[in-house]
């Protein structure tokens, strides 16, 4: 058993390694343009963001539309912290700090709103991320609408790698602890988990204030790989974005996060050259995909080694037949 | 000597009183029945104990190594961890969870590493989630789900869903188990395989038993007192033979005697 582990550790981080490895000969070698190097920096962006919220909506079964503010206070820290100071520490330091802030708002926010369920926790939420949105239109400091500009860029395919694989580990370590467990449970039946001892309202609290926080490091990315911000970069479409791609990943499965984060981003590269109908063809795209699978990519399965090694054993014997 | 003590418990909605007035007490390791006519209140006094409903009024005291401590007001969980464990009427399992995670689950409350460790899964979460898995099949075992461990609960037939039921609420290590009709829905060979089951589990886990059920073999059989609930109200207490012969249970099961009708 105890081999088994350390076997399967041991095939992650190498195919993690090489993944890393090959991007980045393939940037220095120059094979990968600017334009493609901003796609993968924005699919890493979102996967933090999927991953992050599927906790929240896909394993939790809390609705949140609040991704985005939680994503903007990130991402307005970091810019302002790395604007003043400008080093490569004051980007490290921009990240967590601007993540912290985050986690901080929506521990505060979480503990009022969470007591309230399904749609209407969805309607606060969203209340909340417009909230956010406003304030930062209207403050000095981040320059009002215009936002800022001329953010230092740091974050390069190091960080971005560093992070992404960071939280969704992070992430992944939570689900499959006793305390990731509880959160299923009060997803399963909330009336249940209680009367088994689960505390809801603290599980409740924690998720969202773990996503807030991965949301904030997904919003400081965002500022020091983009050059600049502005609120309106972080509306009401951003969350529902985020929604789109844990809904067609599957709620409940973090590889369906990563696909889908993956897949639409290829989907809406690949109709950059249909510009005029563009949102309509990606649209039609989701509605299509979702009626032929309403439960997302991957259901709430996970992509495996022995998801393939199942699938392998259903053709062999399919096969023999 | 007493293990629960409950007193003028009462819970109207609104202009309905579900349960007034009961008053009742269990000692220690006894196996209580709790019967009467559907609509009596039966589960809105599990309800009411378990904290899911706030009394209206009255107290439910639970006396653990001779201090007492009120029960009435406080959070299910909190009572959970307090040592009052239950089962559902209409089966609330984790359906989309595995036998072995529902079990897992309710011994939630007894992990000891933190936030930090599930994160990074340090030497204490190993640990612990290895004795949790022993824990868990060794629980498994003793209600004959240990086979079924990686099974989706909500593929398990239904006699199996109850035990499973059962194997969750033991996992949250009670001194009082609260069973609500365990047995609705069973055929009398299973029901009278689930009599041995509460038998054994309560000699095995040192339990206290409070069991609802409509099924009188089952009650009849295994219980040493029984309380019936009418209308919300407490109309009897006493043992099996007692309780047969008692006319006001009679009427309340049967309807009254109307003279030479």
């Amino acid at each position: 058993m105890a081999g088994f582990f350390k076997k399967s550790w041991a095939v992650k981080l190498v195919s993690l390694a090489s993944v890393f490895i090959l991007v980045q000969l393939l940037i220095s070698a120059g094979f990968i343009d600017s334009y493609i190097q901003a796609t993968i920096a924005t699919i890493c962006i979102n996967i933090i963001l999927a991953v992050s919220l599927n906790l929240i909506t896909g394993f939790t079964g809390q609705f949140s539309l609040g991704h985005a503010g939680f994503m903007s206070i990130g991402a307005y820290v970091c810019a302002i912290i790395t604007l003043r100071i400008g080093t490569t520490g004051s980007f490290i330091l921009g990240v967590f700090a601007g993540a912290i802030a985050a986690a901080l708002v929506g521990f505060l926010v979480g503990l009022p709103t969470l007591r309230l369920k399904g749609d209407y926790l969805a309607i606060a939420t969203l209340g909340l991320s417009e909230i956010i949105r406003i304030i930062f239109t209207n403050l000095k400091i981040t320059n009002g609408a215009a936002g800022l500009s001329y953010i230092p860029r740091f974050v390069n395919w190091f960080w971005i790698f560093i992070f992404t694989v960071g939280t969704v580990l992070l992430i992944v370590n939570y689900i499959k602890s006793s305390h990731g467990r509880a959160c299923i449970a009060i997803r399963e039946d909330e009336i249940a988990s209680e009367a088994m001892g689960i505390n809801s309202t603290r599980y409740k609290v924690t998720v969202f204030t773990i996503g807030a926080f991965c949301a904030g490091i997904a919003g400081a990315l965002y500022a020091s790989y983009f050059y600049d911000i502005a609120p309106k970069t972080f509306g009401f479409l951003k969350s529902i974005d985020v929604l789109v791609i844990v809904v067609f990943g599957g709620l409940g499965s973090i590889s369906g996060s990563i696909l889908a984060a993956i897949v639409l981003a290829l989907i809406s590269t690949f109709l950059q050259s249909f510009s005029e109908i563009r949102m309509i063809l990606y649209a039609l795209m989701l509605i299509i995909i979702m009626i032929f699978r309403p439960q997302g990519l991957m259901g709430s399965k996970e992509l495996s080694l022995s998801l393939f090694k199942k699938a392998g054993k259903l053709f062999s014997k399919k096969e023999r037949v | 000597m007493a293990i629960l003590s409950v007193k003028k418990l009462t819970k109207s909605f609104g202009g309905l009183t579900a349960v007034s007035n009961v008053s009742f007490e269990i000692e220690k390791g006894e196996l209580i029945g709790l019967i009467g006519p559907n609509g009596g209140g039966k589960t809105t006094v599990f309800n009411l104990l378990t904290g899911i409903y706030v009394p209206t009024s009255g107290t439910v005291e639970l006396i653990k190594e001779g201090k007492a401590k009120q029960l009435q007001g406080l959070k299910p969980y909190t009572i959970c961890r307090h040592g009052l464990a239950r089962t559902f009427q209409n089966i609330r399992l984790f359906k989309d969870l595995t036998v072995l995670d529902n079990v897992r689950i309710a011994m939630h409350k007894n992990v000891k590493y933190g936030l930090i460790s599930s994160f990074l899964h340090l030497p204490s979460y190993v640990k612990e989630e290895k004795k949790l898995v022993q824990k868990s099949m060794e629980l498994l075992t003793i209600l004959k789900l240990n086979e079924k461990k990686d099974e989706f609960a909500k593929n398990l037939p239904y006699g199996e869903q109850r035990r499973l039921e059962i194997a969750r609420a033991l996992a949250a290590e009670p001194t009082l188990l609260l069973l609500d009709e365990p047995a609705a829905g069973m055929n009398p060979a299973e029901t009278s395989d689930l009599k041995e089951l509460i038998a054994l589990i309560r000699d095995k886990f040192n339990l206290t038993v409070l069991l609802i059920d409509h099924d009188m073999s089952l009650i009849m059989n295994i219980c040493e007192r029984i309380y019936v609930l009418d209308h919300g109200m407490l109309i009897a207490n006493g043992t099996p033979e007692e309780i047969k012969r008692n006319k006001l249970v009679i009427e309340a099961y049967l309807g009254e005697d109307v003279g030479d009708a």
